[in-house]
This record gives C-alpha cells, structure tokens and sequence, in this order.
C-alpha cells in the first residue's frame, strides 16, 4: 500500500528505495534546488504524480500511469472530489531469469483531489495513451465564469 | 552467477561527464526506472516512459553503448492554466554498456502503454551449453 510520505521527492512505492538511497537523493534535490538547475516537483509524494489545470470549461487531470491497462484503472468523481485507485502489476517472468535490475515500482494507489469547484460527473471524459490517463472534467455549470457587460 | 551477470549489461557511469553528451534541448532530463534481467537466450529491459509515443523513442545502439532517448511532447492547449503540478514532461535518457555476447540484429523493441520492452537476444555462442556425459 502506498503512503505519504513526508518529503516531497519523486513518487515512488513504499519500500521501492532503500532508505539511505532516499536520502541521497533527496540531498542531492535539496543541493540542485538550491543552486537553481533543478527542477523542484512539489508533489505530494505519492504515486501517480499527477498534473491539473483548468480553462473556462474544464479540468484537465494528468496522471503518469505508464505499464496500468486502462481496465484496471478506477475513476470517480463526485461534486468536486475525483479519486483514481487501481493497482500496478508487473507480470511475472516465467522462465528461469536472474534479474540484474529491479527499479519499476508496483503495487496497490490511491489518489484523490479536490478541485476548486464541483464538475459536472456525468460528463466526465477519461483517455489512456502512452502511459498517461488524461481526464476531462467539465465544471458544473454554476461553477461556470460569467462574462459581465457593463451597461454605459 | 550474479558477477558473471553482472558484466553482461552494466549502467554507463554517469561520473564520467565526458561520454555522456548533454542534450541540445532544454527540459529536464529524467531516468526512466528499469527493470533487467536475463535468461539463457536473452536479455530483457523494460523501462517505464509514461507520455513517449513510439515514434519520439530513439534506441541507438553502436561500440555496445545502448542509449534510449524518449520524448515527451507536451500536451494541453496553451490556454489552460496550471492548478496542480507534480510533475514536469522531460525527456528520458539513459545508457547501458552491453556486453559483446549481443546479437546486434535480432534486437527487438516494443512501446506499450509508456512502457518499453527491449529484448537483446545472445549470440548463439554466449548461451550456456548442456553437455551429456556418455556412459560406458
């Protein structure tokens, strides 16, 4: 299961980095941070990473999911509240195979947001390509910004 | 068995700066998590590259240097403002030293759902043989 954890480094599963390899690296992002090449995330540390932006409509949700079939992807959304659970399997190898490397993480996620204003969850629109879920969330239409005129 | 692997695939040292060209473009540059490992006949990678479509994923592979270069082009319309962000598309690179004992050609590479399964079959001569010991 995953957690939160309290550094915000890059989103990994629980017990996917030795601790001391945590800490490296999250030294190592601290001293980029502050000579100013790195590119501080500020997630909250847990998988998915997930990117949101809006326009007059709608919310757009991103989430970095690579290797989940979209079957196995859980979508809700309720008022403003949208929550995205599913679990990460990496197949087994059959065959007799000695592995060199082990770095992809896998196991159960859960994730969910709070958007400013509530979106309308019967025309919630969901996309999977190339490892990415891609939610389109229309804004309920009271949520909706109105162009004022002002009479002269 | 474990250092025999061992030497088979090895990830490039990043200390040594002078190999590892830096990119043209500006961006983050990310490495993908990977996973290796190996069978008699082959050597498989799989490497997670969420956002890279099969068409902006190079793997070149020359002197046994393997690099995988992936991509990510950014989505959205240019009218949307950011609420949340957690993370950055970049580009994925990373390097491997593959052993001799890889059969060059008959390298197979497949991008499924951001994920990529690179398959580096052996040379015929690298696969362990059984050998049966005659009786009488």
């Amino acid at each position: 299961m995953l957690v939160r954890r309290v550094w915000p480094s890059r989103p990994t599963f629980e017990g996917s980095l030795s601790d001391f390899d945590q800490i490296r690296r999250e030294m190592l992002r601290l001293l980029d941070t502050a000579t100013g090449d790195g590119t501080p995330e500020p997630g909250a540390g847990v998988f998915p990473p997930l990117n949101i932006s809006q326009d007059d409509d709608n919310f757009y949700l991103r989430a970095e999911v690579p290797g989940i079939k979209p079957a196995e992807l859980s979508i809700s959304a309720l008022r403003n509240r949208v929550s995205i659970s599913g679990r990460r399997e990496i197949p087994r190898e059959h065959e007799r195979v000695s592995y060199h490397r082990k770095e992809r993480p896998e196991g159960a996620f859960n994730r969910a947001v709070t958007l400013p204003v509530e979106v309308d969850p019967e025309r919630v629109d969901a996309r999977y390509a190339d490892g990415i879920l891609t939610l389109t969330l229309p804004k309920a239409e009271q949520a909706k910004p109105r162009q004022i005129a002002v009479r002269t | 068995m474990a250092t025999e692997a061992a030497t088979d695939i090895q990830k490039a040292e990043t200390s040594n700066v002078a190999t590892v060209p830096e990119q043209t473009r500006t961006g983050p540059v990310y490495s993908p998590a990977v996973d290796i490992f190996e069978n008699d006949g082959s050597i498989t990678l799989l490497a997670d590259m969420p956002g890279v479509r099969p068409s902006d994923l190079e793997i070149d592979l020359r002197e046994n240097l393997l690099t995988l270069t992936g991509r990510v082009t950014p989505t959205g319309t240019s009218n949307e403002s950011n609420v949340l962000r957690e993370y950055r598309p970049g580009t994925f690179f990373r390097q491997f030293t593959l052993s001799e004992a890889i059969d060059q050609p008959k390298i197979d590479a497949q991008l499924i759902d951001g994920v990529l399964r690179l398959e580096l079959p052996k040379v015929a001569k690298a696969r362990p043989r059984q050998i049966t010991v005659r009786s009488g």
